[in-house]
């Protein structure tokens, strides 16, 4: 089947969801520039018009509750911000507005919203360039909170994501970008709330969301060396969290290491941890535990994020460490630490 | 402008309907059946009355915590408002809003909110929708002296002023954001109206804000330049309240502000100004009056009892409706 990358396939997503709904509109700064937010919005403004493609000013809170007023007034909107870090000065529009008006004016409205979100890693983003702050937009209800890892996951949740009549912050992990997977063509959409068995397996649980979901799998194919069959879940929506599928996994294997890409203080790991703890605690072989990034801002400098961000060899050593089992240490990657690939050069 | 007797009237009656329907608010406050913050616009009236006379029904119309004069002067409905504020599942937001969240579609009126500056951009919004719709309806958003300081406040205006779009902010300047003074908030020579022009909005003053038909005249003006497709209008109307930021009493005692500045307010009360030059001018006699108000007790009457016969919401109302459900349509879904 034909393969693309994320961005492609984010792009292709938003063809065909402004050819099927005329009244859906496309802004965000740098829509419409030459580097068409890292060729996500490439030829939308051509296809569809100034009027419904369209550059906006650097003024995240407004545009916000722009887009809220916009969805009273029948126009769906997707919203786009190169760096999660500029779309904290939004929270009053996300948070009172945003994810309160359906409920608050008693289901009179639905404000459908689509807010993407590039977060990432490494290459010197530093401390206020990186934050994965899933967690605090899952806390909100009447949020949903989409992150996915694969490239044919991007189209379809992106797709179902502007067809729901609810706001959502849909997350892209700038290094999963470049990253290639089959993607149809069609039109198709992926169910929100639903996680993915990447891989079964039946000793532990991995449970990954977005770049660590990428780990998890380097880290499995490593294990499988030594007869560890990792099961691997994409948790892909992060709210409303999939827990069914996550207890099912845990049944199986009676062991969970959640993999975030964030702090671990009150984040999605500690909270899945927590749901399997209150559930399935008898059946549980070892503790539940869960890896994140250190409790403390991402440095800048090449020498210290090295010592930062979690890796599939971390995810080796504390699997091995689980089963009692003694694993070598995975060999280091030849690539360096700080980028996903040889196509990152910077500058972000 | 022309007004005609019966304009005339239908302001003096809107005045005094929002007047009462607050001032009952105020008086049944102690049977603690109204279980929420109320912020009266006892004192304000005049300018959103004279809002509601420049607006059209089908014109959207938000605003913030201060809006039962906002709404009542759209055309909001009475009996929903009040059963609103005792928490009533037949409240316009089925007792999910409370008295800072009032909405009623029917009249364009698309909903006040607690957060000072936070429906400014919803407004903007909403005139950008009636923009692509290619309609010659106006949003008109509702904002206060205190919501000039957000920053939200400078980011919606440049964005209207850079789109054009067919938007009427309303600013009532009552000189207090909560117990704080105007001149400890902002800079004493700079006047919001002229802060706003240099932003690139055609704007207008009413320091007689208390005076009706003064505030039509500007609302009038202002309201059809807007329509007319030339883009954003604001209009400064200086005003007070008379009674405390929040609840049911006065708090002028607390000595935030002068007795003599609320007496002169006081003595140039809009409602019994416009009462004395209407009798002055025999457009309305004293027996007409006392029907006026004969009528808007009995309909005060009828939405209090409305509302306390009403139910609360079913508990499960406590629990549920976070989210909105999609209507099914066919599509390929696949895991």
């Amino acid at each position: 089947m034909r393969q693309l990358t994320y961005t492609a396939a984010i792009n292709e997503a938003m063809h065909i969801a402004m050819k099927t709904d005329d009244k859906l509109l496309c802004y965000g700064l740098g829509t419409d520039d030459p580097k068409n937010i890292f060729g996500t919005t490439l030829d939308l403004q051509k296809k569809f018009g100034a009027h419904r493609v369209f550059d906006m000013p650097t003024s995240e809170n407004a545009m916000t509750g722009v887009a809220v007023g916009l969805a009273l007034g029948g126009y769906p909107s997707v919203m786009s911000h190169q760096r999660l870090d500029f779309f904290l000065l939004a929270m009053d529009q996300l948070v009172n507005s945003a994810a309160k008006w359906h409920y608050m004016f008693g289901g009179q409205y639905n404000v459908p919203i689509v807010i993407r979100l590039i977060l990432g890693r490494g290459w010197g983003q530093g401390p206020t360039h990186s934050q994965n702050l899933q967690s605090w937009f899952a806390h909100i209800p009447g949020l949903k909170v989409i992150s996915p890892t694969s490239a044919y996951d991007a189209k379809g949740l992106l797709l179902s994501s502007i067809r729901d009549p609810n706001p959502i912050v849909f997350l892209e992990h700038r290094w999963l970008h470049n990253s290639v997977s089959e993607v149809p063509d069609l039109d198709y959409e992926i169910p929100i709330g639903k996680a993915k068995v990447v891989q079964q397996g039946t000793d532990i649980s991995l449970v990954g969301m977005s770049y660590m979901t990428v780990e998890a799998m380097r880290a499995a194919a490593y294990l499988s060396q030594f007869n560890v069959n990792c099961e691997v879940i994409d948790i892909r929506t992060i709210r409303p969290l999939d827990v069914d599928t996550i207890f099912d996994s845990v049944r199986k294997t009676k062991r969970i290491l959640a993999l975030d890409t964030s702090q671990p203080m009150c984040s999605v790991a500690s909270e899945i941890i927590s749901r399997v703890s209150g559930h399935l605690f008898s059946q549980l072989k070892s503790a539940p535990q869960l890896i994140a990034n250190p409790d403390n801002p991402e440095p800048t400098s090449f020498g210290l994020t090295k010592y930062y961000h979690p890796t599939a060899g971390d995810i080796v050593a504390r699997v091995a460490s689980m089963l009692a089992i003694k694993i070598p240490a995975m060999p280091e990657s030849m690539r360096p630490h700080d980028v996903p690939g040889d196509w990152f050069k910077g500058p972000f | 402008m022309n007004i005609t007797n019966k304009d005339n009237i239908n302001l003096y009656y809107e005045m005094l309907r929002i007047r009462m329907i607050e001032e009952a608010i105020a008086t049944h406050y102690a049977n603690q059946k109204m279980r929420t913050p109320v912020h009266l616009s006892i004192g304000q009236e005049a300018a959103a009355v004279a809002s509601g006379f420049a607006l059209r029904k089908t014109d959207y119309a938000v605003s913030s915590h201060r809006a039962h004069a906002h709404y009542l002067a759209k055309g909001g409905n009475l009996n929903a408002m009040i059963a609103e504020i005792h928490g009533k599942v037949t409240g316009c937001c089925r007792g999910r809003g409370g008295s800072m969240h009032l909405i009623d579609p029917s009249v364009g009126f698309m909903g006040s909110t607690a957060i000072v500056g936070n429906t400014i951009p919803i407004g903007v919004g909403l005139g950008l929708s009636l923009q692509l719709n290619q309609d010659n309806r106006i949003c008109c958003i509702y904002l206060g002296d205190g919501a000039i300081e957000e920053g939200v406040f400078y980011e919606s205006l440049n964005f209207a002023v850079l789109k054009k779009l067919p938007i009427l902010f309303i600013c009532e300047n009552n000189l207090y954001s909560v117990y704080t003074p105007l001149h400890k908030r902002q800079p004493l020579n700079r006047k919001i109206h002229e802060m706003v022009a240099a932003i690139g909005a055609k704007t207008a003053l009413v320091t007689e804000g208390y005076d009706v038909l003064a505030c039509v005249d500007a609302l009038q003006d202002m309201s059809a330049y807007v329509r007319s497709g030339n883009g954003v209008g604001f209009v400064e109307i200086y005003t007070y309240r008379y009674r405390e930021h929040c609840g049911p009493n006065y708090d002028n005692d607390i000595g935030y502000r002068h007795i003599a500045e609320y007496e002169s307010w006081l003595a140039k009360d809009s409602i019994s100004l416009f009462q004395k030059k209407l009798i002055q001018e025999k457009i309305i006699n004293p027996d007409e009056l006392e029907k006026i108000t004969s009528k808007i007790k009995a309909e005060i009457e009828c939405a209090f009892e409305f509302a306390e016969k009403s139910v609360f919401p079913d508990k499960i109302e406590a629990t549920s409706g976070e989210y909105a459900k999609k209507i099914q349509e066919e599509v390929i879904c696949v895991n």
